[in-house]
């Protein structure tokens, strides 16, 4: 594919076909936020430090900053949008209301997909291994203490919806 | 921050692959997990005229064993490198050192043939790849070929490797079983780079030590393997004199330089103290004294 | 009094919601208006450098540019900005003549998109003549130092010598005189979202209007209205309600705002510019680099008698206003929480090839208290006082408040010796003591830190004139400045459920869920019922200059203008159902969300009752009331005056406290800080919503921490920023991140409607004292003593080998 040239993406997001064209260097965060309009996914570095980037990708949680949306061509994403099922929220995202693991909201779509994807590989874990899970995601407001105890109490109930 | 423009291109064979590389003439670079190239390009540090990317070749990402070695291709991923339990059973300080790779959203994309191409000497495949003796296999136009570390690293980012060359397969040997292990890390936060980093292995008989292995991460423009320090324990064992005096010994054999996060002096020392502290620990778990 | 249902409650807030679905509304997120252009800014790549010319044309045929503006275009078409200082100093919203920090903007490239604009912007080409640089403020202040800006004829932005009582006779009565020469770090607080603007101009009516995550003070709209030349009605500035983040930082977007302002105007389209992580490290703002010589008079008993200060505090190429807040900003707690009289300041704020500086979390506190509190603990181990018992000797007494600080503070409520001797019983101080003589025995590094601060919150505009000479100030041309406040408006629908409209701009702080506490208690509704609007728009809501949401003033200043509004309209209810009833007003009470007659007797009307007749049936009203029930509060502090003669001033409204132990233990090995105990406690007054309280107080300690141990703008020799990525400049992450035991003791404001104070700040201005004291007490035997943040791992470990006897390893 040429430079310049549009090409062609068809993926999956939150469980329903989508498609797009784009140029090669499109990042996939750009190409969710304005070519799909699912702007709950956000950009705090573009360099993969921060975390806030972070999607679902093929079920494992991954950065859209540094990857092209072309690479994403096929692939099922789930972004913070497709976390509430049917009006409910999560429990994860219900976790994090009750343990006030938010402050300014901007960190947390990517905090939400890495604790998701952390209480996947660790169902039950130590608070030592949450803040090491988390400290993929920067976030500058809570201190992180909400958002471990978010993540602690999230995960019987991960268990049991498993 | 917006990466500039190039040609992309998603082969899905290796030869396919090559003969792009071929094509481009040294102005491609292969794209593989991304964590460390998508950065470059988004700072626009990086220009190639175009992108090969290597994730759609499946016969690139594998782990299995042959001749008492574990195969990885290029393109398996550091976070399948963490959970295989080939690795955990036959490579432990692999799986001990993933855990410091960034973290585990940077290990589903990256790959371990991108981590060691990319020669960061701060980073832990490298110094596990030297700790244990590994060997990569390289292929180009002019055919396959098999470079140990010392044959790789050249310097900060640079490898022997040609610019129409992929690195097709990681080979390390397993571990005896037995074998006690640690890797060390000193980084200022989790997930960061090392500073320093130890990779050491040891095969206990007795009260002798039959196999030493130690390498560093942080500790110079490649990863060291600290013979020298190894012959120490080889001859002398595994006693806190003999601990202290390999520490001592791997010291000196680094020459690590200085940079915002740590100086060469603190580097050097920081060196003989987790020398020492991941020797103390793979001893523990070798079961020894 | 009303009822106390919800505030005091840790209310879930109301704002997660829509944050965890992803549903907010950033910046970035939702385009005002259509059609958006993008822009990208190209920046100096010198530290200090001649702008001989810029060649745009080969960036203007670049496919989808709209149009590139330059230094020159800024510099014919705006004014400077104003700078809180008499010195020339001639700062634009991009470099004009002279690049004077590496990142400075020097044009703009508007395109179809951020691509496309980053593209052409690589294509505009500058010619530069590099000049030499300086860096370090005192360096700066030699006379043969590279000179920044001509006009100013050195790089002294400003200098004031404040003195208060007479400092020379206490130091000349002391027993004992200690001097320190301190390094207080650059860093900043770097929101995770980074600024974001979009501009719309509508030349037929000379409009435009601007969309932000600005955070106020709203001072900067009529300054950035006098830059662009518009009348201040026809610059609209709009926030969106979700902001990510700010920490004071956002304050310093308002030069970006001119010029993507002064972009959409010359271009004829809307242009959004998003800042990139690169360009914030490289350029938005952060809290000064500061040089301090302190000096400490006292007598042998530990009791302080004086303290002098000389700071070089550096704010970069340019002082943008409000700095120098950075010298100025504590003027009324100069003092802390100490009771000596006498003291001078020197304040030198200083102009060098850095990037600019702002208010940062804890703006010039984190300064103060570490010097004061590294100043105590010196002091104690000279005497041979435990550093408890230093701090003791010297706190105010709780019968001294109100209390007027020698330099014009005045704390409005507090008891200090009991917040900290409750620190010192939770963190079990003693017993920390008999440990660390226990492990200290056993040749390891334990140590414990105390830092004790007074945490002001709502500052008064009026002292930033402290930076003004006296005889300036006293000119009758002067306009004297003075205020702090905020504005509520509530409204009743015809079916009695309210809607709380605020002109604030949270970042965070959860304003919706303490707006719905407060108002669902005073006008006895369920919190369902009330709904509150906090987008900011200067042309629909009630502001003043220092509205906004900075310097911890919502939880004081913004709350009471909620509960004035409340209360107003509750008059207002009481009016009309005694009207409706028949009664005198004295005879009915509001109580559970409905009017009654006070002896029970009769009917009772409740809000839906009369929100349905106030809207229907205007003809019920009283003779004289105005139709329609809502209410309009403006708040504002009587306490807020002008600087007085002799310098004195309240600057700030709302005192808190705060009182820390920490114990660290640090291996000598690789230097490596651990933390073992952290105890916090404050008195902020009432706490209207205690996880949100929490919540703040868990984020400020860990912006304090990052200032003592990882965060820094580096530079090299040359000026170029060698901290210019995540990789980097370290933020903390979770497993950095301390476990911080918190807890609170309640001395409510005497000057706030609900007794609230503000403590937004809170940990971040005492964490580097409290972790350098701890640190200090655990390398004592080495005799290692910290004067310099951070202590980054090599830093420690070079102090520690420099004060160990050569050993073997
Ligand atoms: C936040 C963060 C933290 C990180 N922390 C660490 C850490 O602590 N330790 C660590 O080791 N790494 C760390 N990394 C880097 C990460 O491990 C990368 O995955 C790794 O360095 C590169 O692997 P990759 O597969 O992503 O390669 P890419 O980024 O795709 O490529 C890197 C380079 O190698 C070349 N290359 C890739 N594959 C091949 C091949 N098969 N043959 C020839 N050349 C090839 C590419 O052309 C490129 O030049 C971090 C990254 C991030 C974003
Ligand atoms: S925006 Fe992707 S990691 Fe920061
Ligand atoms: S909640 Fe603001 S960055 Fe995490």
């Amino acid at each position: 594919m040429k430079m310049s040239d549009k090409v062609p993406v068809r993926l999956t997001v939150n469980g329903t076909s989508r498609e797009g064209r784009c140029e090669p260097r499109k990042l996939l965060v750009d190409f969710l936020r304005e070519d799909l309009g699912l702007t709950g996914t956000h950009v705090g570095c573009e360099h993969g430090i921060c975390g806030a980037c972070t999607i679902m990708l093929n079920g494992e949680a991954a950065r859209s900053c540094i990857m092209l949306a072309v690479q994403a061509d096929g692939a099922e994403i789930v972004t913070i949008e497709g976390l509430a099922q049917a009006g409910q929220l999560h429990p994860l995202q219900e976790a994090f209301r009750e343990h006030h693991g938010l402050q300014c909201g901007f960190c947390t779509p990517g905090m939400l997909m890495t604790a998701l994807d952390f209480l996947h590989v660790h169902p039950d874990p130590t608070e030592a291994e949450i803040r090491e899970g988390i400290s993929a995601v920067l976030c500058r407001c809570t201190g992180y203490q909400g958002i471990v105890n978010a993540v602690k109490a999230a995960a019987p109930a991960l268990n049991r919806s498993r | 921050m917006k990466p500039p423009r190039f040609d992309y291109h998603a082969p899905t064979s290796l030869d396919e692959a090559l003969s792009l590389l071929g094509r481009y003439g040294g102005d491609a670079k292969l794209l593989a997990g991304g964590q460390s190239l998508m950065p470059l390009l988004n700072f626009r540090l990086s220009r190639p005229a175009a992108l090969i990317d290597l994730n759609r070749i499946p016969a690139l990402a594998y782990i299995k064993e042959a001749d008492g070695q574990v195969r990885f291709g290029a393109m398996t991923r550091q976070r399948a490198v963490e959970f295989s339990p080939v690795v955990q059973a036959r490579l432990p300080l692999l799986q001990e050192a993933t855990r410091w790779v960034g973290h585990l959203p940077i290990r589903t994309r990256g790959t371990i043939g991108g981590s060691i191409a990319h020669a960061d000497p701060s980073a832990e495949y490298p110094a596990v790849l030297a700790a244990l003796e590994g060997q990569v296999v390289v292929r180009g136009p002019r055919g396959e070929r098999t470079l140990r570390p010392e044959q790789l690293f050249r310097t900060y980012l640079t490898t022997s490797l040609e610019a129409d060359e992929i690195l097709t397969e990681v080979r390390l040997p397993g571990m005896p079983a037995g074998a006690g292990y640690a890797f060390e890390e000193f980084a200022r936060r989790h997930g960061d780079f090392a500073i320093i980093g130890i990779a050491a292995m040891v095969i206990v008989e007795g009260r002798r030590c039959r196999t030493a292995r130690l390498a560093t991460a942080g500790a110079g423009p490649v990863p060291v393997r600290l013979r020298a320090a190894e012959e120490i324990l080889e001859k002398d064992g595994l006693g806190d004199a003999a601990i202290d005096a390999a520490a001592q010994s791997a010291g000196e054999l680094v020459g690590p330089d200085s940079d915002i996060h740590a100086s060469a002096d603190y580097r050097r020392h920081l060196t003989r103290v987790l020398t020492a502290r991941a020797l103390r620990r793979a001893l523990a778990r070798a079961g020894g004294r | 009094m009303s009822s106390q249902r919800w505030v005091g409650q840790s209310v879930k807030r109301v704002e997660d919601s829509r944050l965890l679905t992803g549903r907010g509304t950033f910046i970035d997120d939702h385009p005002p208006v259509a059609n958006l252009y993008q822009a990208a800014i190209v920046r100096s790549p010198h530290a200090h450098a001649r702008i001989l010319g810029y060649d745009v044309a080969a960036a203007l045929a670049m496919e989808g540019v709209v149009g590139v503006i330059t230094g020159d275009d800024v510099a014919k078409a705006t004014k400077p900005f104003s700078v809180g200082v008499t010195a020339p100093v001639h700062y634009y919203c991009t470099a004009t003549d002279r690049a004077r920090f590496a990142g400075e903007p020097v044009a703009v490239v508007v395109a179809r998109d951020r691509y496309l604009a980053e593209d052409a912007a690589e294509a505009v080409l500058v010619q530069y003549e590099p000049l030499p640089v300086v860096l370090d403020p005192e360096r700066a202040l030699d006379p043969d130092a590279p000179l920044l800006h001509e006009a100013v004829g050195s790089n002294l932005a400003g200098h004031r010598r404040l003195v208060y009582g007479d400092p020379d006779r206490a130091f000349a009565e002391a027993d004992v005189v200690l001097a320190e020469r301190f390094k207080f770090p650059k860093y900043g607080s770097t929101p995770i979202e980074t600024y974001g603007i979009i501009a719309r101009w509508e030349p037929l009516d000379g409009v435009l209007t601007v969309w932000s995550n600005f955070m106020g003070p709203f001072i900067m709209h009529p300054l950035t209205a006098r830059v662009l030349g518009l009348p201040e009605n026809r610059l609209r500035f709009i926030v969106p309600s979700d902001i990510g983040g700010s920490f004071g930082i956002k304050t310093s977007i308002y030069p970006y705002i001119a010029l993507i302002g002064l972009s959409a105007m010359k271009t004829g389209v809307a242009v959004k510019w998003i800042e990139d992580r690169r360009e914030h490290l490289l350029a938005s703002s952060s809290g000064t680099d500061r040089i301090a010589y302190r000096e400490v008079a006292a007598r042998k008993d530990g009791t302080v008698l004086g303290m002098r200060f000389k700071w070089f505090d550096n704010v970069g190429g340019y002082i943008r206003s409000p700095e120098p807040g950075c010298s100025f900003r504590p003027s009324g707690n100069f003092v802390g929480p100490y009771r000596f009289q006498d003291l001078e300041v020197d304040a030198s704020v200083v102009m060098t090839n850095k990037s600019l500086t702002g208010p940062n979390r804890g703006y010039a506190c984190g300064h103060l208290y570490f010097e004061t509190e590294r100043m105590m603990d010196l002091l104690a181990e000279k005497l041979g006082l435990d550093p408890a018992e230093i701090r003791r000797r010297n706190l105010l007494q709780r019968e001294q408040f109100p209390y007027r600080t020698p330099t014009g503070g005045l704390y409005d409520s507090g008891d200090y010796p009991a917040a900290f001797a409750k620190a010192l019983e939770m963190a079990k101080y003693e017993e920390l003591r008999r440990e660390q003589t226990k492990r200290r025995a056993a040749g390891r590094y334990f140590g414990i830190g105390l830092a004790l601060a007074v945490d002001p919150s709502v500052s008064n505009m009026g002292y930033v004139a402290t930076a003004l000479d006296p005889q300036f100030r006293a000119k009758p041309e002067y306009l004297p400045k003075s205020g702090a406040v905020d504005s509520a408006t509530i409204k009743i629908d015809p079916l009695g459920r309210a809607i709380a409209i605020l002109g604030t701009t949270p970042q965070g702080q959860g304003h919706q869920t303490i707006v719905t506490q407060i108002v669902a208690d005073e006008l006895g509704l369920r919190p369902e019922d009330i709904t509150v609007v906090d987008e900011m728009d200067t042309f629909t809501r009630v502001w003043s200059i220092s509205s906004g949401t900075y310097s911890s003033r919502f939880g004081s200043v913004g709350t009471s203008a909620v509960a004035l509004a409340a209360r107003k309209l509750k008059a207002k209810l009481i009016e009309y159902a005694a009207h409706l009833m028949d009664v005198h007003p004295d005879q009915v009470e509001f109580r559970d969300g409905a009017v009654r007659v006070k002896s029970g007797q009769g009917p009772s009307y409740s809000i839906k009752d009369l929100a349905g007749r106030a809207h229907w049936h205007t003809e019920s009203l009283p003779q004289g009331m105005e139709p329609g029930l809502q209410a309009t509060a403006v708040f504002g502090f009587t306490v807020s005056q002008a600087v007085d003669p002799e310098d004195r001033v309240n600057s700030s409204n709302t005192y808190g406290f705060i009182a820390e132990v920490m114990a660290v233990e640090v291996d000598p090995e690789t230097a490596a800080i651990k933390i073992l105990k952290y105890v916090t406690v404050h008195d902020a007054g009432t706490i209207i919503n205690p996880m949100i309280a929490e919540g703040q107080i868990y984020g400020g300690a860990l912006h304090g921490l990052g200032g003592a141990l990882y965060e820094e703008l580096r530079y090299d020799d040359h000026g170029q920023l060698l901290t210019g990525t995540f990789m980097d400049y370290l933020v903390p992450t979770a497993s950095e991140a301390p476990v911080i035991e918190i807890a609170h003791v309640v001395s409510p404001s005497p000057l706030t409607l609900l007794g609230s104070k503000g403590l937004g700040e809170s940990s971040s201005m005492t964490v580097p004292a409290v972790i350098a004291n701890a640190v200090s007490d655990a390398l004592a035997p080495l005799g290692v003593r910290i004067s310099e943040l951070p202590m980054t791992p090599t830093r420690l470990w070079e102090l520690i080998q420099a004060a160990r006897p050569k050993r073997k390893t």
